[in-house]
């Protein structure tokens, strides 16, 4: 439940989905659901004379299994939120 | 209300636990490993101090991936070569590709 919930608060961001099969796709997060199946749109794969299976493709969805890595935008993880929470539960714990 | 962080180690995953918000080594499939810091991604409060879940999904950040490839020349023997790829900042791992968690291994 930690991770769905963390990816449906990511939704709208640009990603990146890295598959085992190492294609990796470029693509804003649509939707997510408990697999942590991802639903992708706008997409575009990032090596694509590597990968040229994809090339018209610009919305997808990829069975959370299949998942290998997914790069995550760089302002994504609250920090401080989270340092403030901390250091506010140490205090009045 | 507030939430208690149990410090006694029972079971394996507890010794992750460990390591949140320290640098962990990862050993993943397919010749892949991992070094980043074990990062916890929710400010939920229900979510308190849980950087990964029983999966070994996980949030690394500041990560070095290192992928190992082998090859094989015809005559001689193996030639190996390592490629280094760095990541962006902060990257979910998918825990049905963990084989190992370890703390960053140290040369004495």
């Amino acid at each position: 439940m930690l991770f769905f919930s963390y990816f449906k608060d990511l939704v709208g961001q640009e990603v990146t989905v890295e598959l085992k099969n190492d294609l990796a796709i470029r693509g804003t997060l649509h939707s997510v659901d408990q697999y942590l199946n991802i639903k992708l749109e706008n997409t575009r794969v990032v090596d694509q004379d590597k990968f040229p299976h994809m090339l018209s493709v610009r919305n997808c969805f990829i069975r959370g299994s299949v998942v290998r890595y997914v790069q995550l935008p760089p302002d994504g993880v609250d920090v401080d939120l989270l340092h403030d929470a901390a250091r506010r539960e140490a205090r009045g714990a | 209300m507030s939430v208690e962080e149990d410090a006694t180690v029972r079971e394996p995953l507890d010794l992750i636990r460990l390591s949140i918000e320290e640098r962990i080594n990862v050993k993943l499939r397919s010749d892949h490993e991992l070094r980043g810091k074990l990062h916890i991604p929710c400010s939920l409060s229900s979510f308190f101090w849980q950087a990964f879940d029983q999966h070994l999904n996980m949030i690394l950040g500041d990560v070095e991936e290192v992928i190992t490839t082998v090859e094989i020349d015809n005559e001689t023997y193996e030639e190996i070569v390592r490629t280094l790829k760095r990541k962006v900042l902060f990257l979910f791992v998918r825990g049905d590709g963990v084989i190992l968690v370890s703390p960053p291994l140290r040369t004495t």
